[in-house]
């Protein structure tokens, strides 16, 4: 009994060395994907996990480790990752015009800044080779030919070898044919041959190989000095605390990059007027909503299961199936569905149920909230079914049968007995559900857009809940605002572990009485 | 005691699975050719080009020509049109972006702003292509896609409800009421809407024969987008030209897409407002269906919002040379054109291709082309994010008749608008 499967050569361990083999080699391919890639973070995290499944499934000991370690492998991917990740992007200004770093930034404002020189033909153009250099040969305008390299400018190649009326070739030059180009398409792309000893001139450049064109720089970056210079005018833009490049008059580049901009992003949650005004009403709606949501969708589940549970109900099982149709719906299609539904002119519940009437569903502050409520509980409470269906079939009869002995009536039973005993087990689930529809962006967003607006200028709707609030502050303007967007969802964050924290403590003591 | 093993093979089992999805998936998106001959992506000149729906089949067909003359291999990955954009913004500088993505030209601004698309010399070919779809492109005065479609609304007329189209909106409203009346239709006219976003873009070509533009055009072109010019005296009376249409029930949030799809699909609108996407369902149901242009309701002519369809290429694709080639050698064709043409039906953007008989000798496209003709195309800055924020919803409470005078609604939404660009800025 005491020697382990850990290191004898039993039929258990084989197994297990092979399927031990089999991650090692998915893992080490995955580390040397990720080096290659140069994501040193991921290469790492990998290394340090397949260390970690070797060190604990050949170890004799750690026998939970065993059990726990594939859990722990995907709640880093799929959980703390991404905590982590959004609690990075907090603090900085991610969003549109910051998406990538500064030197993205200047290589992005470069590639653009390059201007067509006026009136300037295109030049055919065959991509010479002399060593590993690089040299274009074009034909001017006239038909003559000339050849430029990054260091040699513009100049007449009288000896080049024609096809047709395009030079092709020139002694002591080898042509690239496609195949070579495509190879070397970066060198290509990135050679800029001037087309006369004065920068002004300008230089040419090839977009694909076959046609050169004339090109000259507005904006020049001087990598000592860091800075942008405007050609045209003479105006100078330094890089800025924002991540942008700005000049003295306060004009910026459009293309910045990502900056840590420390706790700016909470901070303006907290003092900008547009985000405090409706915060906390806001914050009321999203309670009413988790809270109500879970609670009709639970009795409603939980009153639906006591009865398909009742031996004398006929045709249990067809009426079971048909409960859970709405759970197996698609929600999106269902949510679509509902929005028809509910149309105030041609929906089929003004029109057919209420012959006719004029009720604005969705656009009454009221009815729309009333409305969003209705269709959460339809498509949560088979959810509720379910599990109330299991922890009804669990509890032992006994406990009842003494209790109608004692002459306890059915609802004495229910109140004191069934749902006490029922709670122990699905509380946790309760809870869960709370911080699901806490931010329940779904419901809200493909039902009502957070809609209806008392004003169409409004920063929040009726039924906006705080997910749909935050998407609405940080999408609604110019630029997207994503490290704003992840300083809210990290609030939120912190508000629903606490509930969920203090509940289960709750659900403790719960199970502590019984 | 005795279960533990089997547990633990399980859960190694079970992780080994998900990883090797895991893998599966990432690695998708480079091609299996490539990944055997070659180890680097670079040196055979690979391309990947992100599609939606609609346009991933007549690429993949252009595409296999294009890697049978030029032993470029290139993969079409189809891509929710919705999420595009920002999953490309975001992707893009990871690496794992493809060379090409196909969009809306009103993306062009915001890929600019984020760095993510490089400038395409179109050389002496720029004036092959229709005007307005290299104005579409446009962005700072360098061209960043090529254009391949322009799609705008035009006004579809089912001809066994009403023979033809009126000089005017007010005389068509008229006409279609008449119908009413007679018992011969249910709705007079339809224009799509939603009831929480509504529907500028559709709603345009009756907002701009008001005069109220979205951004104010300077003489030579240059689009003003540090302010909307859409409010003052001519957005005054667009809005209320449009609560009054809203409190008769002519144009109300509650029309949505599929109500006024439906609607004219089953004869009960004579006259609706649409655009290109719709016009294999409409045909199937009213085979002569008719095209006609949207008549004024302000005075001046009403002019549509076109929206062209482009390829662009990424900033950070180490295959720009080779996805260079493909868009202006090949993309830019009269044959690829009209492929796109017949798989997407919408009208091409290249001359040669938009004049062909196969276009012109098609009434319904020669009636979009005429709407077309004057279309101005969708703003592409990044200021129109926060236009489309405001735009909407305002219409939708002038048009359900909440929040008091429509005109005072009207340019509160416009000062908004205002006041987001000016914050951003």
């Amino acid at each position: 009994m005491n020697t382990s499967h850990a290191t004898t050569w039993g039929r258990g361990f084989l197994l297990k060395l092979c399927l031990m083999a089999l991650v090692d080699a998915l893992g080490v391919y995955a580390v040397i994907l990720a080096w290659s890639r140069q994501s040193w973070v991921i290469a790492a995290f990998l290394v340090i996990s397949l260390i970690a499944a070797n060190v604990v499934y050949f170890s004799r000991r750690m026998t939970p480790a065993k059990y726990l370690l594939p859990g722990l492998f995907f709640l880093a991917v799929y959980q703390i990752f991404v905590i982590a990740y959004t609690g990075y992007a907090a603090f900085t200004n991610y969003g549109d015009g910051h998406n990538s770093t500064k030197d993205d930034a200047i290589a992005a404002i470069e590639a653009n800044s390059f201007q067509r020189v006026p009136d300037s033909a295109g030049y055919p153009l065959t991509v010479l080779e002399k060593g590993s250099d690089l040299a274009f040969l074009v034909t001017e305008p006239d038909g003559s030919a000339a050849l430029a390299a990054a260091d040699e400018p513009l100049a007449p190649a009288p000896e080049a070898t024609f096809t047709g009326s395009k030079a092709t070739g020139l002694e002591g030059y080898t042509t690239l044919a496609l195949g070579d180009l495509l190879q070397r398409q970066s060198e290509i792309l990135a050679l800029q041959a001037p087309l006369g000893e004065d920068p002004s001139d300008g230089v040419l450049r090839t977009p694909d190989g076959s046609t050169a064109y004339a090109y000259l720089p507005v904006l020049v970056y001087d990598e000592a000095a860091d800075n942008f210079t405007d050609t045209s005018n003479g105006d100078v833009y330094r890089p800025s605390e924002d991540g942008r490049f700005v000049d003295d008059s306060g004009q910026a580049l459009e293309q910045g990059w990502r900056v840590f901009i420390g706790a700016k992003n909470f901070t303006s949650v907290l003092t900008e007027p547009s985000l405090r005004g409706p915060f906390w009403s806001v914050l009321i709606w999203t309670f009413v909503f988790a809270i109500s949501s879970v609670a009709l969708s639970y009795f409603l589940g939980l009153a639906l299961a006591i009865v398909l549970n009742h031996p004398s109900v006929r045709g249990r099982k067809i009426y079971r199936s048909l409960l859970i149709l709405p759970y197996a719906f698609p929600a999106f299609l269902s949510v679509l569905v509902w929005q028809g539904i509910f149309n105030p002119q041609f929906g089929f519940m003004n029109t057919q149920v209420l012959g006719g009437a004029d009720i604005q569903w969705l656009t009454d502050p009221w009815l729309a909230r009333l409305c969003v409520i209705v269709v959460n509980v339809w498509m949560t409470f088979p959810y509720m079914f379910l599990i109330s269906t299991g922890a009804i079939q669990s509890l032992s009869s006994d406990v009842m049968e003494a209790a109608s002995i004692d002459g306890a009536g059915w609802f004495q039973i229910f109140r004191l007995i069934k749902l006490p005993l029922l709670l122990v087990s699905t509380a946790p689930l309760l809870i869960s559900s709370f911080a699901m529809n806490f931010n329940n962006f779904n419901s809200i967003y493909m039902l009502t857009e957070g809609g209806p607006l008392k004003h169409p200028t409004d920063q929040a709707g009726s039924t906006d809940i705080l997910i749909s609030f935050v998407y609405r502050l940080a999408f609604s303007g110019v630029n997207k605002q994503y490290g704003l967007a992840c300083a809210i969802s990290m609030m939120i964050f912190v508000i629903v572990a606490t509930i969920s924290a203090l509940s289960f403590r709750r659900t403790g003591s719960l199970e502590e009485m019984n | 005691m005795r279960t533990r093993p089997t547990l633990t093979a399980l859960a190694v089992l079970a992780a080994g699975a998900l990883t090797l999805t895991g893998c599966g998936g990432s690695s998708d998106t480079t091609d299996p050719v490539t990944d055997a001959s070659t180890p680097a992506a670079e040196s055979t000149g690979s391309l990947t080009i992100w599609a939606d729906v609609t346009r991933y089949q007549p690429v993949v067909d252009a595409a296999a020509d294009f890697t049978a003359a030029t032993g470029v291999e290139v993969e079409v990955v189809q891509r929710d049109y919705s999420k595009m954009q920002n999953d490309f913004i975001s992707q893009a500088p990871t690496g794992n972006g493809p060379d090409i993505i196909i969009g809306g030209n009103d993306w062009t601004g915001k890929l600019v702003q984020n760095g993510v698309i490089a400038p395409i010399e179109l050389g002496d070919n720029a004036g092959d292509y229709v005007d307005v779809a290299i104005e579409a492109v446009s962005y700072d005065g360098q061209v960043y896609g090529l254009p391949y479609a322009v799609e705008n609304v035009g006004l579809f007329r089912n001809p066994a409800l009403a023979d033809s189209t009126p000089g005017t909106l007010d005389e068509l409203i008229a006409k279609g009421q008449q119908l009413v009346d007679e018992g011969k239709a249910k709705y007079p006219f339809m224009v799509q809407q939603d009831p929480t976003g509504g529907d500028p873009y559709h709603l345009y070509p009756i907002q701009s024969s008001f005069g109220a533009t979205i951004f104010a055009t300077a003489a030579d072109g240059t689009v003003d987008s540090s302010k909307v010019a859409m409010g003052g005296e001519n957005g005054a009376r667009f809005a209320t030209y449009l609560a009054d249409l809203g409190a008769r029930g002519i144009i109300t949030p509650n029309i949505t897409a599929d109500v006024a799809k439906q609607a004219f699909i089953n004869g009960e609108v004579p006259y609706v407002i649409s655009g290109p996407w719709n016009i294999e369902d409409f045909k199937a149901a009213i085979p002569d269906v008719a095209v006609d242009t949207i008549p004024s309701a302000g005075g001046e002519p009403s002019v549509a919002l076109a929206s062209v369809q482009a390829f662009f290429v990424s900033s950070y694709s180490n295959n720009q040379l080779a996805a260079n080639q493909f868009l202006v050698n090949y993309v830019g064709t009269e044959d690829v054109q009209l492929a796109l043409y017949e798989a997407g039906q919408r009208p091409p953007a290249l001359k040669a291709a938009a004049e062909s008989s196969t276009i012109t000798g098609d009434p319904i496209m020669k009636g979009l082309a005429a709407v077309g003709a004057t279309a101005t195309p969708q703003p592409n800055v990044p200021a129109m994010s926060a236009v489309w924020t405001y735009w909407g919803p305002t219409q939708v409470a002038i048009e359900s008749g909440t929040g008091g005078d429509p005109a005072t609604v009207w340019q509160e939404g416009c000062d908004a608008i205002d006041a987001e660009i000016a914050s951003a800025s």
